[in-house]
C-alpha cells in the first residue's frame, strides 16, 4: 500500500479537498480529509460503515456544512450551501435509496427534479437519448411503482445526467443490485468515465472497485489512511486499510471461558436456524448454528445488511421459528415462543433501531421501560389481576434505578423518550435490562452512533454482566468494539455465518476477508 | 413574496394541545360567519340561531343530550380504533347493524315481555355492531385489506340490507304498507329519565359510563398501554411482544360494540321503530367528535355535545332563518378540516421567511 497522497504535476484535478472536518458533538466524523479527484477517472471512496464516506459526501453534495477545509473545484475555492448549488457547480448525486413517486411515470419523476418548467414530452424524448447513448434502456411512461430495483436506479442516474454533471457521486450503487444489475451498470460507468466524466465511487465491495476505480481513498474513523491504486493492491491489502492492522490493547475484565467449554452452561443455542427472505430487501438465513456459554461475549461481525437484523429477530422471538429446539434458552427450546416468552426464560434484547422499535419517541421514560418488561416483571408492574392496572410508582422507581447504574442524562423527570440523545437512550435501553439481571443479553449495534462516552460504558456493563455469568451475543459492525469485549468472534456474510474465531487469537485481515465474503481459513477455526 | 415555512418542533407543544381544538372551533365559527353573509343572512343572527338558541331552551337541551349520546358512544370506540392504527371508517353500519340485530326481540317476538328484554335488546345490539366490525377486522389481519375501504363499503350494504329488511321481511302487518317496523312495546323502550321536562333517555349515561370506562382503561392499564403503543409503533410493539393482528380485532370489536349499542339505544330510546334511515349519519360524524375529542374519551364527552348542538342549530336554523339543512353538514365538514389542520400547530411551527435569491427549491427527495 502506498500510505502518500502521491501527487504528481500532471493535470489539474476537478474537485480537491483540503483539510475537510466535520464534529458531531463529540464525535469527529471527518477529521482533516485530503483527497481529489482528476477528470475522466473513476475514483473510489473505501470505508467501513461509519468511517465517514457518507458524511464527507454529504458535504460535497451541500448537505451538511464542514467545520473546517476547503473544497476547491476546477482550482478554485467554492462553498456548497446546499444540493443546489453542488448542482449548479456540476455535481450530481445518486442516492442509496431511491426517491420516487411510485404512482408517478418516470418522465413525470424525473421533470420533478428539473429546477426549470421543460415539457414532459422533453423530458421523455431526453431520457430516451440519454438511455441509449448509456445503455440504460428505460420506458419513460412507465409508473415508477412498476419497475425493478435496477430500473430504479437507472431512472436516478439518468435524472442526475440530465444536469449534465462533470462530476457523478454513487452512494454504495451495488447495495440493492443483483450481479447482472451491477455489470450494465459498469458498463456504464464505463462509457462515462471515456467521455471524461468525473466518478466518486463508494463502496465497502473491494472487488468491485478493484473492477472499476483508478484510486482510491480510504477512510477509517474519519481519517484518510491512505491513497492508493486499487488495481495494484489485493483484497486482503485493501481490507487491511480498511479495518486497521494495528492490533489495540484489549481489555478484558473477565475470564474467558477455554477449555472446559462442556462444563459450562449454554444460555443461548442456536440450531440450524434457516428463514426465507420476509420481504423484498431481507436477506434469507441460511443454516445459523452457534452455542454461547454462561460468562462469555460472543460477538458477530459482518457489514451492515448481511442478515444481522433478520438474525436479531429470530433470536428475539419477532419471528418465530417453525420448530422449537433451533432456538434454546438457558436449555430450554424457545422456537415457538415471542419475545416475551423469551424474556422469561433469562433473555434480554436490544435491537439496532433505538426509535421505533426498542424504544418509543413520543412515550415517557417510564413507559418505554415498560415496553420490554410488562411480562417479565408482571408482578412488580402490575396490579387488579386480570385488569392489569399499571403501577406507575413502581416504574418511576426502576426507572430512577436505570438512570443511576446507566448514568442516563435527561432533562425533568420523566421526559419523553424522543428528547434524549442518542447515547443516552441506548443507555437507558440497555439499563433496563441489565436492572433484570437476565441470564442471556442479545443486542444489535449496541454502540452504533453513540458518542465514546456512553459507548465505553455500555460494553464495560456488558463485559461485567458476563463476569458475573451471564452470556452475551453482541452484533455490531465495529471490529474494535468486538475484539475488545469479546471472547469468540463469527461472521455473518450474506445470511451465513462463519465459524466462531478466538478473539485473542485472529486478525483484522482474516475478519475483513471473511465480512467481504470469502472463504475462510478453516485452520484459524475454533469449533465451538 | 413572504413564504410560509412549517418548522418541526423538537417536542409537541402541550399549549397546542390544549388550544388547538377551541383555535378549530373559532375557524369554523369564522368561516360560518362568511357562508351566512354570502347566503345574504346575519352573520350574528346565522351563529346565534344556529350555537346559542338551542340552548336557551329546557327541551332543547334534552334533545341536545339524545343527539350526542350515539356521537359520544360510537366516538369512543372509535378512538380504541384510532389510537392503535386501525381506521375504522364504518361506524355508521355497524350502528345501522347493532340497531338491527338489538330489534330482532321486538320485531319478530313481540309477544316476549318483561324486564330482561330491554338488556336482552342491548346486548344483542353491541353483538350485532361488533359483528359487522369484525369483517374489515379480519379482511385486515388476513389479507392486509385497507379497512379504510372495507369498512367504509359494508356501511352501504348495512343501509340497503335495513332498507330492505323494513319494505319486506319486517314490515309492520298493521302499518298500512308504511316502510317501517312494528312500533315497540313498553318493555323494549329506553325509559327516559327526566319525563317532566323533555325526552332525554337513559342512553346518555350508558355514553358517559362507556367513555369513563374507556378512558380508565387507555390511561391506566396496560392494555391502554398495548393500544397506544401499537398505534404508535408497531415494531415497538413487537419489541414488546403485542400482537398486532390480535389488536385488529379487539379495536374494531370493541368500536363496533360500541356502535352497535348506539344503534339500538337510538332504537329503542329515540325512534321506537326501525325505518328505512335511522342515522342523520352519526357514524360518519362520530370521526369528527373523535378527532375534536383529542382522542380522549373525556374530550369526546365534550365533543360529542358540540356536534350534537350542529345538528340541533341546523334544524332550528332551517325553521328560523330558512337556510337549508345541509348546512349543519358544511359546519361538520369545516370543523373536521379545522381540526385536523389546527393539529399541525402542534407538531409544527409556523414561520414566515423572506425570500433569499440563491434558494432554489429543493430537488424531491
Amino acid at each position: 500500500m502506498t500510505a502518500s497522497a502521491s501527487e504528481k504535476p500532471g493535470p489539474a484535478p476537478l474537485l480537491a479537498v483540503e483539510g475537510i472536518t466535520k464534529r458531531f458533538g463529540d464525535l469527529v466524523a471527518n477529521d482533516a480529509v485530503d483527497f481529489d479527484i482528476l477528470t475522466g477517472e473513476i475514483h473510489a471512496l473505501l470505508g467501513e460503515n461509519g468511517a465517514g464516506k457518507s458524511t464527507l459526501v454529504k458535504m460535497l453534495f451541500g448537505s451538511l456544512k464542514p467545520d473546517a477545509g476547503r473544497i476547491v473545484w476546477n482550482g478554485e475555492r467554492v462553498s456548497i450551501p446546499n444540493p443546489s448549488a453542488a448542482r449548479h457547480l456540476g455535481i450530481g448525486m445518486v442516492f442509496q435509496h431511491f426517491s420516487l413517486f411510485d404512482s408517478l411515470t418516470v418522465a413525470e419523476n424525473i421533470a420533478l427534479s428539473l429546477e426549470d418548467d421543460v415539457p414532459l414530452s422533453t423530458v421523455a424524448d431526453e431520457a430516451r437519448r440519454l438511455g441509449e447513448v448509456y445503455g440504460l434502456t428505460l420506458n419513460p411512461e412507465a409508473l415508477a411503482g412498476d419497475l425493478s430495483v435496477g430500473e430504479r436506479q437507472r431512472v436516478e442516474i439518468i435524472r442526475c445526467l440530465l444536469q449534465e454533471p462533470s462530476l457523478i457521486i454513487l452512494d454504495e450503487p451495488t447495495s440493492v443490485l443483483t450481479p447482472q444489475e451491477a455489470e450494465r451498470l459498469f458498463e456504464t460507468l464505463d462509457k462515462l468515465k471515456a467521455e471524461g466524466k468525473s466518478i466518486l465511487y463508494i463502496s465497502h465491495k473491494l472487488d468491485e472497485v478493484k473492477r472499476l476505480c483508478d484510486r482510491a481513498t480510504v477512510l477509517r474513523h474519519g481519517k484518510v489512511v491512505a491513497h492508493c491504486d486499487p488495481r495494484a493492491e489485493t483484497a486482503k491489502s485493501l481490507a487491511a486499510m480498511m479495518v486497521g492492522e494495528e492490533v489495540q490493547a484489549v481489555r478484558r475484565t473477565h475470564d474467558a471461558p477455554t477449555e472446559d467449554k462442556a462444563d459450562r452452561d449454554i444460555v443461548l443455542g442456536v440450531h440450524n436456524l434457516d428463514q426465507p427472505p420476509l420481504g423484498p430487501f431481507s436477506t434469507p438465513l441460511r443454516a445459523i448454528h452457534m452455542n454461547v456459554f454462561a460468562g462469555e461475549v460472543f460477538g458477530i461481525a459482518g457489514v451492515a445488511g448481511n442478515g444481522q437484523s433478520e438474525l436479531f429477530e429470530a433470536l428475539s422471538g419477532e419471528q418465530l421459528q417453525d420448530n422449537p429446539n433451533v432456538v434454546t434458552i438457558g436449555g430450554a427450546p424457545a422456537g415457538r415462543l415471542g419475545p416475551n416468552g423469551r424474556r422469561r426464560l433469562g433473555a434480554a434484547f436490544a435491537p439496532e433501531e433505538r426509535f421505533g422499535h426498542a424504544a418509543v419517541a413520543t412515550m415517557p421514560l417510564t413507559e418505554n421501560i415498560l415496553l420490554s418488561r410488562h411480562a417479565s416483571d408482571a408482578s412488580a408492574y402490575q396490579s387488579g389481576g386480570r385488569l392489569g392496572m399499571l403501577r406507575r410508582s413502581a416504574l418511576g422507581r426502576t426507572l430512577s434505578r436505570v438512570v443511576e447504574a446507566m448514568d442516563v442524562r435527561k432533562s425533568g423527570e420523566n421526559p419523553d423518550a424522543g428528547t434524549l440523545s442518542g447515547g443516552n437512550l441506548q443507555k437507558l435501553i440497555l439499563g433496563r435490562e441489565f436492572d433484570r439481571r437476565p441470564r442471556l443479553f442479545i443486542v444489535n449495534q449496541p454502540t452504533w452512533g453513540v458518542d465514546a462516552g456512553a459507548a465505553a460504558r455500555i460494553r464495560q456493563a456488558l463485559m461485567d454482566a458476563a463476569t458475573a455469568g451471564a452470556g452475551a451475543l453482541v452484533i455490531s459492525q465495529d471490529l474494535d468494539e468486538l475484539l475488545e469485549m469479546c471472547d469468540r468472534v463469527a461472521v455473518i456474510h450474506d445470511g451465513e455465518m462463519s465459524e466462531p474465531l478466538d478473539a485473542r487469537t485472529v486478525t483484522r485481515e482474516q475478519l475483513g476477508l471473511l465480512m467481504g465474503g470469502a472463504e475462510p481459513e478453516k485452520h484459524h477455526g475454533v469449533a465451538a | 413574496m413572504t413564504r410560509i415555512e412549517l418548522v418541526r418542533r423538537p417536542q409537541h407543544s402541550a399549549l397546542f394541545s390544549v388550544l388547538s381544538p377551541f383555535i378549530a372551533v373559532l375557524i369554523t365559527a369564522l368561516i360560518g360567519g362568511i357562508m351566512f353573509a354570502m347566503l345574504g343572512k346575519s352573520p350574528i343572527g346565522g351563529l346565534y340561531a344556529y350555537f346559542i338558541e338551542p340552548l336557551t331552551e329546557i327541551w332543547s337541551i334534552h334533545e341536545l343530550i339524545i343527539k350526542a349520546t350515539p356521537l359520544i358512544l360510537i366516538a369512543v370506540g372509535l378512538s380504541v380504533c384510532f389510537l392503535s392504527n386501525n381506521w375504522n371508517i364504518g361506524a355508521e353500519g355497524q350502528f345501522i347493524m347493532g340497531a338491527i340485530a338489538g330489534s330482532v326481540m321486538p320485531v319478530l317476538y313481540p309477544g316476549i315481555t318483561g324486564p330482561m328484554v330491554l338488556p336482552l335488546m342491548l346486548v344483542m345490539g353491541m353483538a350485532g355492531g361488533a359483528a359487522w366490525a369484525t369483517i374489515p377486522a379480519f379482511l385486515k389481519a388476513r389479507f392486509g385489506t385497507n379497512e379504510i375501504l372495507s369498512s367504509l363499503m359494508l356501511v352501504y350494504v348495512a343501509e340497503l340490507f335495513l332498507d330492505w329488511l323494513v319494505r319486506g321481511p319486517w314490515r309492520n302487518p298493521e302499518g298500512f304498507n308504511f316502510p317501517e317496523t312494528r312500533s315497540f312495546h313498553a318493555d323494549a323502550i329506553l325509559p327516559e329519565m327526566l319525563s317532566a321536562s323533555g325526552r332525554a333517555h337513559y342512553g346518555f349515561v350508558f355514553a358517559i359510563l362507556a367513555a369513563l370506562i374507556v378512558w380508565f382503561m387507555l390511561s391506566r392499564t396496560l392494555k391502554g398501554y398495548e393500544i397506544r403503543v401499537l398505534g404508535e409503533s408497531p415494531r415497538a410493539g413487537r419489541f414488546a411482544g403485542f400482537s398486532a393482528k390480535r389488536m385488529v380485532f379487539f379495536a374494531f370489536i370493541v368500536s363496533g360494540a360500541l356502535a352497535g349499542l348506539a344503534g339500538i339505544i337510538e332504537v329503542s330510546g329515540a325512534i321506537g321503530q326501525l325505518r328505512p334511515a335511522i342515522s342523520p349519519g352519526y357514524g360518519f360524524t362520530a370521526i369528527i367528535v373523535a378527532f375534536l375529542g383529542r382522542l380522549n374519551p373525556l374530550g369526546i364527552v365534550a365533543a360529542g355535545l358540540i356536534l350534537a348542538l350542529s345538528y340541533l342549530g341546523g334544524e332550528a336554523a332551517q325553521i328560523s332563518l330558512g337556510v337549508s339543512d345541509k348546512v349543519a353538514n358544511v359546519f361538520q365538514g369545516v370543523l373536521l378540516f379545522s381540526v385536523l389542520a389546527c393539529d399541525t400547530l402542534i407538531r409544527y411551527r409556523v414561520r414566515f421567511v423572506s425570500p433569499q435569491p440563491a434558494a432554489a427549491p429543493e430537488a424531491v427527495r
